[in-house]
Formats: C-alpha cells, structure tokens, sequence
C-alpha cells in the first residue's frame, strides 16, 4: 500500500514537472525566437527556420542598433519619461495610499472605489480624450504630457497597493511617533515610510514599466523624432518598404535588459510585495 | 505638578455613537489611576483623548495647570506604552529608546546616558543592539517602557500593555511596573480590562461601562462598597454571587427568591426597613458564604456542582435558588459532587442592590 502511494506521487510529480516546462516552453519560445531572429545575417531574415543560432549568426544588428540608430537618444527619453513616472507615482500613491489607509473621512469609501472603477476601462477608449485634453493643455508633444498620462494610469494600481500595505501596519506605530515628538508628516516619513519598503518597490517598478513599454500613449502624444522613446524607436524601424526585422529584434532585447535586470535585483521585495497583505504580520 | 483633570469629557463618533459619556475625573499629581471595564467600555478612548490621539466632542483634559484640548501629542509631554508594544521595527531598542530624545533635538551625548539609565532600570543593557523582531514578549514591553521612562514625562499612559504576555510574564511585568510608578512617583493612568491588574496596581480605580465612569474609588472601597451591581460583579475573583428576589419579614427577616425559595438572613443583619417588599438582588462574596457542618442548622441548603481545589484554597460551585454560588473555603473542603450542604451567610458581607438597569446599592445599614 505504501509503496503504491509512493509511486503514485512519484508519476505525480513526473506530470505536474512536464506540464510546468510545456508552460515554460510556450512563454520562452517566442523570446528565443527573437534571439534567433536577431543574429541572422542581413540575407537571412525572411527565412522561417526555427533554429535559435541561425547559420552565420552574427551580432551585426546589436552593432547597427547602438551605434548607427539614435538608440541612446530613445532609451534617453524612456529613461526620463519611466523614471520621472516611477518618482511622481511613488510619490503621489505613498501620500495617497496613506490618506485613505489610515484618514477616516466622508467619501473615503467612494474615493477607493472610484480609483478601483477607473481600472475598468480600457486605455484605448481613453486615447482620444486624453488627447483632447493634453491639446487644451498644450502638453501635445512634450515628454512632461506622456509622464502626465502615465502617471494618471498607473496611479490607481499603486495607491491600493500602498493602501493595502499600510493596512498592516499597526497604526500604534505611527501614534507612538505622534507622541515621541513627531509631526504627522516627519512620524509617516521616519516610521510609516521605511517600514513600507516592499511596497514602495512594487509602486515604482509598476510605474516605472508603465513608462518603459508603452507605446500607445505614447504614439498618440508624441510626434517630434526627438521626443521618441524606446517603443516608438523601435517602431520607426518599419518603413513602407522594408522592414530591419534583425535590427528590430536586437533592439527589442535591448530594450529588455534594463528590465530584466532591475527585475532581478529587486526579486526579493517583488516576492514580498506582491503578496501584500495576504498574511497579516 | 502633573495633575490630569478631566471635566466633562466625552466622545461621540461621526454617525452619533457615544463612546464615551460625560466624564469628570482628577488624578493628582503622582497618582497611579487604573481605567477598568469591559471591552467596548470607553476605557481606551478615555485614554487616547488624554493622549491627544482622539479628538474630543467635548469638555476639557487638562494636565498639569493647561487645558491640552488643541494641543498635539507630541506638545502634551506624556508617554504613552501601547498593547502591542508599537516598537519601530527598523530600529534596533537603543534607537527605539533615543527616537523621542532625538526628536526634541536633545545632545547626543546626554541622550546616550538617558538610554543607557533606563536600560540600566529596565535589565536591558544586553538588548540595546537588538531589533524588536529578536526579543521576546516581555522584554519588548520592557523596552516600550524604556521608551516611556527615557523620555521622563509629566504623565505616563499605558493601554493594556500586558495584555499580550503570558499569565507569568504578566505577573511579572506587573511588579515592574508598580516598582516603577514607586521610584519615579510620576502620574500614571492605566487602561485594563483586567479586574486583578486594576485591584493590584491602582491606587485609585475608575471603573466604567458602556462609556459611562461607574464608580470611582481605592481599590478595597470598590470591593467592599461597591456603587452597583455591575461593579460588584466586575471586581473580585471569583465574582460576587448574586440572587434576584425579595426581602420579607415573617419569623426573621428572609430574603424569598423568585422561584419562591426563601434564604434566612442571618439574625445580625439589619438593613433599613424601607427595603422590605420591592424586588432586589441580594450579593455575597465567595468568602462571605461558609459552608455549614453537616446536620447542623443552615441559611439555605445548596447542592454541590464542581469542587476546584487550587491548592491554598478551594472554590465550591453550588447550585441555590435556580442560580449558582460560588463559596472560597479555606485549605481543602471536604465537599463531593451531588452532594447536599449547608450553606451561610456572614452578616457583614451581605450586599443588596435595586433589580432595575442601574443596579444601585443600597446604603449599608
């Protein structure tokens, strides 16, 4: 009986190991193909082999990207737009989140679910308003109005996410300071803030990776060549006549380092933050 | 001289709540006043309103010569240790303890010799270097009170801060706590809703219910005159036991419960006429009931339900007149399950109160 068990849990295992690496399989796939695709040699591209190192692979389209294409001017502008993103969002949703966490007012309740409902429309249907109201503002073309709308899109998600954190930390903390000596501003930046570590983390990269990968928006409000981020760099890539898809896939994976780094080093606080609030600490 | 005067001080929260009623209270300079009741009794509230932590609706706190009504916490130099200790978790206990000095930009040299004081007061010179996380229950509310005592207010709170240790520690802490109030003589107001905490450390006990202060007096007045029926109950352990009838004079004075079943009061007590007839509740302390030898004359005849032998004593749960007793016997009773006893009453320690919602006590005769 209990060597039957055993091996029921051992084909078990063998099962649930082969359906995670299909899983894996599917997601990698398109990620190795573009690797594939961006060392092929300029006589190669329209082939549809799938081999990840095509024959005569080179790194030709890296070099094209980073030193013929205006690459560091776009991901100048990126880095600009998604940091200044991060910062403004950090900012706003921390004092947000904090107000409806631990402020008891009249239409708090409403508020949260009004910042919930926005979350409900897609950001197409918000293009063309956004539009209009960016031209009232004369922020048409300007990276200042790109950052505005990432803000504004990225701002519900971190607000609930700082809301909930703050939700765990027992408000006693914050009295204490209250009564050790502190203002409600320096008891929330010297007690409340540096305990909310994880979830600061979580509100940046969010708002930072709503700059970094949007092209939408972005499409809609800028027009000069010198405003062009990263997505819309890339984009400039397709011509009427001919399409660099070795360049364009160099550049896409250039564009995903700083990502996957900066995913990498705040691993720890991800984990931790994304499971905000599940268990109450 | 820190005195705290509350003067019709109450609380009502938006949707109209009364958390707190009306409430006057002086605690002199120096005094060890303990907050007690039930949960939801507006103790903490109480409390929190001294702080400065809950707005007031309306009356005046004020500590020492001040009215403090629009003054922030952090202007009314009080202390205040929190139940679940509210330790910052980034900072280890040295700068737990210095964070309120450092916050009234004292010099760091006189702040490291107030830390290393009350660390020296406390035991806790070994933990300076720790992060709350790395202590145990009880020395984290020995560095919760660290932070209190560094800081050398006029008015030290405390809001069930043992309420989280374990009945040992609690014990313990306790000690601690009535040695501190006695070295630094300071005002302390204590929140509990511990009954034992409230009779051990209090020098003078404020007992309240449903956001109303019940009475308020030493610890042994409350036991032994207490105002009501509800603070007759709530102070003592085991509580006092109570019967619902009336007294009646026929061959002795008697007090007939409403199942009609009649206790003999005994021939030395002697309330005012006047209570004869209206419906009352008769109290008695478990150690003012003697069980009675067997055969020989009793004021009522009881059945014996649970025997709890504690040692130093034992408690006998007794079923009487459609309600339960509880009678302290000395050393170990004899008594059985089932068992068919004697039970009376001594004299002095005979409450009565009225049978209404209020429960008043009738004037001792």
């Amino acid at each position: 009986m209990n060597s039957r068990r055993r091996v029921a849990k051992a084909w078990e295992m063998v099962w649930v190991h082969a359906l995670v690496w299909l899983l894996v399989l599917f997601a990698v796939f398109p990620v190795l193909q573009v690797i594939g695709i961006s060392l092929r040699p300029g006589d190669k591209l329209y082939s549809t082999k799938l081999e990840l190192v095509p024959p005569h692979a080179t790194l030709a389209a890296y070099r094209i990207m980073l030193t013929e294409k205006p690459f560091f001017h776009w991901l100048g502008n990126s880095l600009l737009v998604s940091l200044a993103t991060a910062l403004i969002g950090v900012a706003l949703a921390s004092l947000g989140g904090f107000a409806l966490s631990r402020g008891r007012f009249r239409g708090r309740g409403g508020v949260l679910q009004g910042i919930l409902m926005t979350q409900m429309f897609p950001a197409t249907m918000l293009l063309l308003p956004l539009y209009l109201l960016m031209r009232k503002l004369h922020l048409v073309d300007t990276l200042g109005g790109v950052v505005i709308a990432y803000v504004a899109t990225a701002l519900p998600f971190c607000i609930w996410t700082m809301k909930g954190y703050y939700d765990t930390i027992p408000a006693a903390l914050n009295e204490a300071a209250l009564i050790d000596g502190c203002t409600p501003l320096s008891a929330f930046m010297r007690v409340t803030l540096p305990l909310s570590a994880p979830a600061l983390v979580i509100t940046a990269l969010f708002s930072f990776m709503t700059g970094w990968s949007e092209f939408m928006v972005a499409r809609v409000l800028l027009a000069s060549q010198d405003l062009m981020t990263l997505p819309l760099g890339l984009e400039s890539l397709f011509t009427t006549y001919q399409t660099e898809w070795a360049n364009y896939a160099a550049g896409s994976l250039l564009v995903c380092i700083p990502v996957v780094a900066l995913f990498l080093a705040l691993n720890k606080f991800l984990i931790s933050g994304l499971t905000l609030g599940s268990v109450k600490g | 001289m820190a005195k705290v005067i509350l003067d019709k001080v109450s609380k009502t929260y938006p949707g109209g709540v009364i958390a707190v009623h009306p409430v006057d209270l002086q605690i002199p300079h120096g005094e060890f006043a303990v907050l007690v009741g039930p949960s939801g009794c507006g103790k903490s509230t109480t409390l929190r309103m001294i702080a400065g932590l809950e707005e007031i609706t309306s009356g005046t706190v004020s500590i020492g010569d001040r009215v403090v009504n629009e003054v922030e916490p952090r202007d009314r130099n009080i202390a205040m240790v929190f139940q679940n200790y509210a330790l910052y978790p980034h900072m280890d206990v040295r700068e737990n303890l210095a964070f309120g000095l450092k916050m009234r930009k004292m010099p760091k040299a006189e702040i490291a010799a107030k830390v290393d004081e009350a660390a020296r007061i406390l035991g806790i010179e070994s933990l300076l270097a720790r992060k709350p996380r790395a202590l145990s229950g009880g020395q984290r509310q020995r560095v919760a009170l660290g932070r209190a005592i560094v800081r050398d207010p006029d008015v030290f709170l405390f809001d069930e801060p043992l309420s989280n240790l374990d009945a040992k520690m609690r014990v313990q802490m306790r000690a601690e706590i009535a040695r501190l109030h006695h070295s630094l003589g300071a005002t302390m107001i204590y929140v509990t809703h511990d009954q034992t905490e409230a009779m051990t450390l209090g020098q003078r006990i404020v007992v309240m219910k449903d956001g109303v202060v019940q009475q308020v007096a030493a610890p042994m007045e409350l036991y032994e005159r207490p105002a009501n029926r509800f603070v007759a109950g709530f102070i003592g352990s085991p509580a006092m036991n109570f019967l619902s009838g009336r007294l009646e004079r026929a061959d002795g004075l008697r007090f007939v419960t409403g199942q009609g079943e009649a206790v003999a009061m005994p021939a030395a007590f002697a309330p005012a006429a006047a209570v004869v007839g209206p419906p009352l509740v008769l109290g008695i302390r478990p150690e003012h009931l003697e069980l009675a030898p067997s055969g020989a004359k009793a004021d009522l005849t009881a059945l014996v339900q649970v025997v709890e032998a504690l040692g130093s004593e034992t408690m006998v749960h007794l079923g009487v007149a459609g309600g339960t007793f509880v009678v302290r016997c000395a050393g170990q009773a004899t008594a059985a399950i089932d068992q068919s006893l004697g039970v009376n009453l001594r004299a002095e320690g005979i409450r009565l109160f009225q049978d209404d919602d209020r429960g008043l006590a009738l004037p001792l005769a």
